[in-house]
C-alpha cells in the first residue's frame, strides 16, 4: 500500500438543500490512504454535510466523489464499505455491546466462529474486552465512544468517518480519547475523515487539516503549516491566538515583504495574499513571536509600547500592550526567565522579524 | 421534632393526591369489586325465605317436601310479596329454571286470597300452592329455589363458561342448545385479536409516517389521525354501512367501473368484514398514537447507523427499527385489544348472525335480564384475560417500557 | 358613585324571594324512548301539560330496561320520576318495588265521561304501569323492489323461493318465535301454548333455520326502514310506527303487512320513592287521557288505550291522511293480530335470549 494513491476524492462537489444557498462550494479535496484529514469548521460551514455525501446519507447536488478513483454516487450507503462513528454513538441500545460489534459481520454473512474471534479482536483494540455483555446504557460515555469506535473498525472498513465523536465527553476524557483515536489510527493504517469544531483536537490527531468556511476550504495544510503559515485571516484567527492589526499597503519592500502603514506605524510583513500598494490588508502576529525590549536594532520592526495589563499563567506570562493605536496587542513570555520586571504603566519597545508578520487578505473585505 | 416537617410534607402530598384516590375508589374500584362481589354472592333470597331455606336443607331431594316446608314457603313468600321483594325471588329462581317466574309470583299473591277464601281452603298448604300452581306438585321448584337460596354460588361462574350444577350435585355441561358463553369468548378473543393485527398493520406506516415527518406536517398528520374521535361512535358506524352495504357506495363503484356484476355485488357489511373495517377504523388511533410516542424517540441516527454498518433496510428494519419500536407495538396492541373486547355496539351494528360478542351479553345482563351476578361473573372472566394478557406483555416486554408517555 | 339605596334594597328582597323557594318553577322528569315516539308524546302530552300546570317537563331518553330505574331506587337518589316502559318490565318493576302502585280509579274520566276503569281496555292493565298505547310489531316491504305479487301473510315473510331476497329481523328471540310459528301455521290462539312446549321451541328455531343465511339482523328501531329504503333487504320486521313515519311523511313505497303482527302494549309508571310524586301523578293522569292519547296517536301511528279515544284519532297533524289504515289496534289491522303474551316472556326470556344466541352462533 502506497502512502501516496488518493483515497478519497471530491472533485467540484457542491450542495445546497434549498436549491438555492449552498451549504458546500465546489468543493475539491483529496485524502491519501491511511491520512488522518480534519475538516475543521465553525457550525454551518459544512463540513457534517460533506461527510454524510461521503457516507451517502446526502446526495451532491453537483460534481463527483471517488474512493478508489471510483465514482460512488449511485452507491447506497451500505455498499459503500465505510465504517462510521457517529455523533451521539448510535449504539443500538436493544443489543449487547458484542451484539453491536457483530451486527455489521452479521449482515455480511459471516460465519459465528469468526465473527466472535474479530468481535473479540475489535473489543481488544479499544480495550474493552470484558464489557461485551453490557447493554450500551450501563456504560459510561468514553465506554460507548470506544465501543462506537470499535463497531465502525470491527467489519476492517478501509475508510472510517468520524462526525464529532468527543463532543459529548468532558475534556479529560476527550483529551484521552484524542490519542486512543490516534493510537488506534496509527496500528491499523485505515483512512480517517474526521470532523470537528474543536481545533485543538484536530491538531492533536490530523495529518492535514482542511479549515473549512462557508461551505468553502480555506485551507488545507498539516497542523504546523496551519499555525505558522495560515493562508487567509479566518485560519490564523481559528487557529490559535494571533494579534489581528488592519492596514495599507504602503509599498514593496521586495517579491516576498511589504511595508504596511497600521495605526500610524511603518511595519514590514510577509506578502502572503496577493497585494499592490494602496490595498487593505491583515497582518496576523503570533502573541509568542513578539519580543519586549529587544536588543535595540534587532528588528526591522520594532514600535513602542505600553504595558496594559499583566497575567500570570504558569507556563507564561500574558502581557496586553497598547500599540499600533490599539490597546489589546497580546504578547506572551514564557516562563523561562522571569517576567523582566515588567510592571504595569511601563513604556517598552516590542519587535518582531517580518516573517513572523504575515499580511493577509483584509477581513472586512471578505465578508 | 426533626421528623414533624417531613411528616407534614407527606401529609400534605397525601391531601393533594386524596381527591384522585377518592374518585379512583368511588368511579372504578369500588364498583368492580361490587360486580366481583356479586358474581359469587347473591343474599336476596336466602334474605327472603330464611326458614324454608332451613327446612329444605332436611330434605333428601327425593320426592316432595314435608307439609311443614310448604307452609313456611307459604308464609314467608306471602311477607315477600307485602315487602315487594318477590319478584327479584321469582327473577332469580326463574335463572335456575326458566318458568318458574310466574308459579312463585302468582302463588305469593294469591296467597293471601287463599288464606281468606276459608270456603275454597285446603287441608293442607301443599294442596293450597298445588291449587294456585299446579308445579308445586313437582320438586322442581323446590330444587330451583334451594340452588338460588345459596348466599355464595359458584353457579354465576359455572354459567359463564357453559357449565351448570346438576341435580345429583356433579358438575356437568349445559346442554348443547344453551352453550354460549364459551363459544362467544373465544369468537370476542378471536375478532379482538384480528382488529389488533389489522390495526398494527395499518398503523404501524402511518405512525412511522407522522414520527418521520417535519414538526408542522406531524402535526397536521396527528390531527387527522384523531378526527375520527370528533364524530360520535354511532355516526362513523353508520356511515361504513352507507358505504360498504351491497346497494352502497364501494359497490356502486366497483359495479360502474365494471369489477363486478351487478349480480355479483360484494357483501362487505353484516358479517365478519363489515365487524373487521368498522371496528378497525374505530381503534386505529389507539394504536398509532403509542406506536407515534415511542418511534419520535428512536433517533434516526440508528437506521443511517445500521446502513452504514452494511445493513440492507430490510435487515435495518428487522433488526435495528422494530425492536426499538416494540414497546409501542405492545402498547397499542394491548390497547387496541383491551377496547374491541369490550366492543359491542360497532359488532352489533354491522356484523351478521356473528356480530354478537360477550360484551353484548354482558350489557345484556346488566340492562335488561338484571342478572347482574352472570354479568359480574362474564367480566370477572373478561378481566382475569386482560390481567393474564398484561402479565404476557410485561414478561415480554416489560411494562415500564410501555410507551404510552 | 353613588350607591342607589332603595334599588340595591329591592334587589336583594328579590333575590331572597327566590331563594325561599316557595314560588320556585316545580318540575318533573320523564323518560321515554326518543325519536319519533319522543317528539309525538312531547307535543301531545308534555308541552299541553306544562302549560296547563305551569310544571315544567324535563325529558330523557333511554333504551328501555331497569337497570337505571333500579340503580336510582337502591341507592334513594330518585331523578327520574315518570318512565315510558315496555309493560313486561312494567311488572317486573312492580313486583321489585321499583315502581308506585297506581290506583286506576284516580285517573280522570274518558272523554264521554266513562269513568276510567271502564274506559281502559283490558290489555295490559298491570298494579303500577297505566297502558298508553298499543304499538305494534310487524313486516313490511319496499314496493319498488317486488314486482309482480306481493306478500300477504306471515308464510310469505318465510317463504325464499315466492319471494326471494334478504330479509331484516331484529336480533332477539322475541318476536321472531312468535313468527316462526305463525308462518309455520300455528293458529293464532295457539302460538304461546306451542312455545311453552320444548317441542314447539324446537319448531319455532327450525322454521327460523330456514331463513338464517338470508337474515340480516337488526339492533336499533330506525334501521329497517334505511334496510328497505336503500334495498340492502326485500322484507324486515319493524316498529310499525317508523314504517309510518317513512310511508307518510318521507313518501317512501313502503307497506305493511298487518297478518300476524304482534300486538304489544306500552306503559307508563312513576318510579317508587319519588320526591315529586304528587307532580308525577298529575301528569300521569294528564298524559293518559284520552285527549293526550289522541294527540299523540295523531302524531304517530299508535293506538290509544282508552275506548273513548279511538275514534277520535282523525288525520295526522302534519301529513293530513287519514290515521285509521295505519293504526295496529283497527279493526281491520287487529283481525289477525297475534297479543305479547308478556308474562310467557318474563318467565323465559334468560334461557331463550341464551339458546337464540347459541343458534346465532352456529
Amino acid at each position: 500500500m502506497s502512502g501516496n494513491d488518493v483515497h478519497v476524492e471530491f472533485a467540484g462537489v457542491s450542495k445546497s438543500y434549498d436549491g438555492r444557498t449552498l451549504v458546500v462550494r465546489d468543493l475539491d479535496l483529496s485524502v491519501r490512504t491511511g491520512e488522518f484529514v480534519t475538516l475543521l469548521g465553525p457550525s454551518g460551514s459544512g463540513k457534517t454535510t460533506i461527510l454524510m455525501m461521503l457516507a451517502g446519507f446526502q446526495t451532491p447536488t453537483g460534481g463527483e466523489i471517488r474512493i478508489g478513483g471510483r465514482p460512488i454516487q449511485n452507491l447506497p450507503p451500505r455498499k459503500r464499505g465505510i465504517g462510521m462513528v457517529f455523533q451521539n454513538y448510535a449504539l443500538f441500545p436493544h443489543m449487547s455491546v458484542g451484539a453491536n460489534l457483530a451486527f455489521p459481520l452479521e449482515v455480511r454473512g459471516m460465519a459465528a466462529e469468526e465473527r466472535q474471534a474479530r468481535v473479540g479482536r475489535a473489543l481488544a483494540l479499544v480495550r474493552l474486552e470484558e464489557l461485551s455483555d453490557r447493554r450500551p446504557g450501563q456504560l459510561s460515555g468514553g465506554q460507548q465512544q470506544r465501543v462506537a469506535i470499535a463497531r465502525a473498525l470491527v467489519f476492517e472498513p478501509e475508510l472510517v468517518l468520524m462526525d464529532e465523536p468527543l463532543g459529548a465527553l468532558d475534556r479529560s476524557l476527550r483529551e484521552e480519547m484524542q490519542y486512543e483515536i490516534r493510537r488506534i489510527h496509527r496500528s491499523l493504517g485505515v483512512t480517517i475523515v474526521y470532523v470537528t469544531h474543536d481545533q485543538q483536537e484536530a491538531m492533536v490527531m490530523s495529518d492535514r487539516i482542511a479549515v473549512l468556511r462557508d461551505g468553502v476550504v480555506e485551507q488545507i495544510a498539516p497542523p504546523e503549516g496551519l499555525y505558522e503559515e495560515p493562508e487567509r485571516a479566518f485560519v490564523a484567527s481559528f487557529i490559535g491566538e494571533n494579534n489581528r492589526l488592519h492596514g495599507r499597503v504602503a509599498g514593496m519592500v521586495d517579491r516576498d515583504v511589504c511595508e504596511v502603514e497600521t495605526g500610524g506605524e511603518m511595519v514590514r510583513a510577509l506578502k502572503v495574499a496577493p497585494c499592490e500598494v494602496g490595498d487593505h490588508v491583515t497582518l496576523s502576529i503570533r502573541p509568542e513571536r513578539v519580543e519586549i525590549n529587544p536588543e535595540p536594532g534587532r528588528y526591522r520592526n520594532e514600535l513602542r509600547a505600553e504595558v496594559e495589563d499583566l497575567t500570570f499563567l504558569g507556563d507564561h506570562l500574558r502581557v496586553r500592550l497598547a500599540a499600533c493605536a490599539r490597546e489589546d496587542f497580546i504578547v506572551k513570555i514564557p516562563n523561562v526567565l522571569g517576567h523582566g520586571g515588567l510592571l504595569e504603566g511601563d513604556a517598552v519597545r516590542i519587535g518582531w522579524t517580518a516573517s513572523d508578520c504575515r499580511a493577509l487578505n483584509h477581513e472586512g473585505g471578505d465578508e | 421534632m426533626a421528623g414533624n416537617p417531613a411528616r407534614r410534607a407527606r401529609l400534605r402530598a397525601l391531601a393533594l393526591v386524596a381527591p384522585l384516590l377518592i374518585f379512583v375508589g368511588v368511579t372504578f374500584v369500588a364498583p368492580l369489586a361490587t360486580m366481583l362481589m356479586r358474581s359469587v354472592h347473591d343474599p336476596v333470597v336466602a334474605d327472603a325465605l330464611p326458614e324454608t331455606l332451613a327446612l329444605l336443607e332436611g330434605w333428601d331431594g327425593d320426592g316432595l317436601p314435608a307439609e311443614a316446608v310448604y307452609e313456611t314457603a307459604a308464609r314467608e313468600l306471602e311477607r315477600s310479596n307485602e315487602e315487594r321483594t318477590i319478584g327479584q325471588v321469582a327473577g332469580r329462581v326463574n335463572r335456575v329454571q326458566g318458568g318458574l317466574r310466574s308459579v312463585f309470583t302468582s302463588t305469593a299473591r294469591e296467597l293471601r286470597d287463599a288464606r281468606l277464601d276459608t270456603g275454597a281452603a285446603q287441608d293442607t298448604w301443599r294442596g293450597t300452592m298445588t291449587a294456585i300452581d299446579s308445579a308445586w306438585a313437582d320438586p322442581a321448584p323446590w330444587h330451583a329455589l334451594r340452588t338460588a337460596g345459596e348466599r355464595f354460588t359458584s353457579r354465576h361462574y359455572l354459567n359463564a363458561v357453559d357449565m351448570e350444577r346438576l341435580p345429583d350435585g356433579a358438575i356437568g355441561r349445559q346442554p348443547e342448545e344453551r352453550r354460549i358463553y364459551l363459544r362467544l369468548f373465544g369468537r370476542t378473543m378471536l375478532v379482538s385479536g384480528a382488529i389488533t393485527v389489522l390495526c398494527l398493520l395499518l398503523g404501524y406506516p402511518i405512525a412511522h409516517l407522522i414520527a418521520r415527518a417535519p414538526p408542522g406536517r406531524a402535526d397536521l398528520l396527528l390531527v387527522l389521525v384523531l378526527v375520527p374521535f370528533w364524530t360520535s361512535l354511532l355516526v362513523r358506524t353508520t356511515s361504513w354501512i352507507v358505504l360498504l352495504q351491497t346497494q352502497g357506495v364501494i359497490n356502486d363503484v366497483l359495479v360502474a367501473i365494471g369489477l363486478v356484476g351487478d349480480d355479483g355485488r360484494l357483501a362487505m357489511v353484516y358479517n365478519m368484514t363489515g365487524t373487521l373495517i368498522a371496528m378497525t377504523h374505530v381503534l386505529l388511533p389507539f394504536m398509532v398514537l403509542p406506536l407515534y410516542s415511542v418511534m419520535r424517540g428512536i433517533p434516526p441516527q440508528y437506521m443511517s447507523a445500521a446502513a452504514s454498518l452494511g445493513a440492507t433496510p430490510l435487515q435495518a428494519f428487522l433488526r435495528v427499527y422494530l425492536p426499538q419500536s416494540l414497546p409501542g407495538v405492545g402498547a397499542g396492541a394491548l390497547l387496541v385489544f383491551i377496547l374491541s373486547i369490550g366492543f359491542y355496539i360497532t359488532p352489533a351494528l354491522v356484523g351478521g348472525s356473528d356480530g354478537q360478542l360477550i360484551s353484548n351479553m354482558i350489557a345484556y345482563h346488566m340492562q335488561t335480564s338484571l342478572n347482574w351476578g352472570l354479568a359480574g361473573a362474564l367480566g370477572g372472566i373478561l378481566l382475569v384475560g386482560v390481567l393474564v394478557l398484561y402479565m404476557v406483555y410485561d414478561r415480554l416486554v416489560g411494562v415500564e417500557r410501555m410507551g404510552l408517555s | 358613585m353613588r350607591v342607589n339605596m332603595p334599588g340595591l334594597l329591592a334587589a336583594v328582597l328579590a333575590m331572597a324571594a327566590c331563594g325561599t323557594g316557595s314560588d320556585a318553577p316545580r318540575s318533573i322528569t320523564t323518560v321515554s324512548w326518543g325519536g319519533s315516539y319522543g317528539r309525538a308524546v312531547n307535543e301531545g302530552a308534555n308541552i299541553p301539560f306544562a302549560e296547563q300546570t305551569g310544571i315544567r317537563v324535563e325529558v330523557e331518553d333511554y333504551n328501555g330496561g331497569l337497570a337505571q330505574i333500579r340503580a336510582q331506587v337502591d341507592i334513594g337518589e330518585i331523578h327520574w320520576d315518570v318512565v315510558d316502559l315496555e309493560i313486561a318490565d312494567a311488572v317486573r318493576g312492580c313486583d321489585e318495588g321499583l315502581l308506585e302502585r297506581i290506583d286506576i280509579t284516580s285517573l280522570p274520566p274518558g272523554a264521554d265521561g266513562t269513568p276510567a276503569e271502564e274506559d281502559f281496555v283490558d290489555d295490559g292493565r298491570t298494579e303500577c304501569g297505566v297502558g298508553n298505547l298499543y304499538w305494534s310489531t310487524v313486516y313490511a316491504y319496499n314496493a319498488d323492489n317486488i314486482p309482480g305479487e306481493k306478500p300477504a301473510t306471515m308464510a310469505d315473510f318465510f317463504d325464499l323461493e315466492k319471494f326471494p331476497g334478504r330479509r331484516g329481523m331484529r336480533r332477539v328471540p322475541k318476536v321472531n318465535l312468535e313468527f316462526a310459528l305463525i308462518a309455520d301455521g300455528v293458529p293464532l290462539d295457539q302460538v304461546y301454548a306451542t312455545m311453552d312446549t320444548p317441542e314447539g321451541l324446537d319448531r319455532a328455531f327450525a322454521k327460523l333455520e330456514t331463513i338464517k343465511d338470508e337474515v340480516i339482523w337488526w339492533e336499533a328501531g330506525a334501521q329497517p326502514p334505511q334496510m328497505l329504503a336503500d334495498g340492502e333487504v326485500v322484507m324486515t320486521t319493524a316498529y310499525n310506527g317508523r314504517i309510518f313515519n317513512a310511508q307518510v311523511l318521507e313518501n317512501q313505497p313502503l307497506v305493511i303487512v298487518w297478518d300476524g303482527q304482534l300486538l304489544d302494549v306500552g306503559q307508563v309508571g312513576i318510579v317508587a320513592g319519588t320526591p315529586r310524586l304528587e307532580e308525577a301523578l298529575q301528569y300521569l293522569a294528564f298524559a293518559t287521557s284520552a285527549e293526550s292519547m289522541v294527540r299523540i296517536a295523531r302524531r304517530i301511528s299508535y293506538s290509544p288505550m282508552r275506548k273513548s279515544g279511538m275514534p277520535l284519532v282523525t288525520t295526522h297533524v302534519v301529513a293530513g291522511v287519514e290515521m285509521e289504515p295505519h293504526m295496529p289496534a283497527s279493526p281491520a289491522n287487529v283481525a289477525r293480530a297475534l297479543r305479547y303474551d308478556w308474562a310467557w316472556w318474563v318467565d323465559h326470556a334468560d334461557e331463550l335470549n341464551e339458546r337464540f344466541s347459541a343458534w346465532l352462533a352456529r
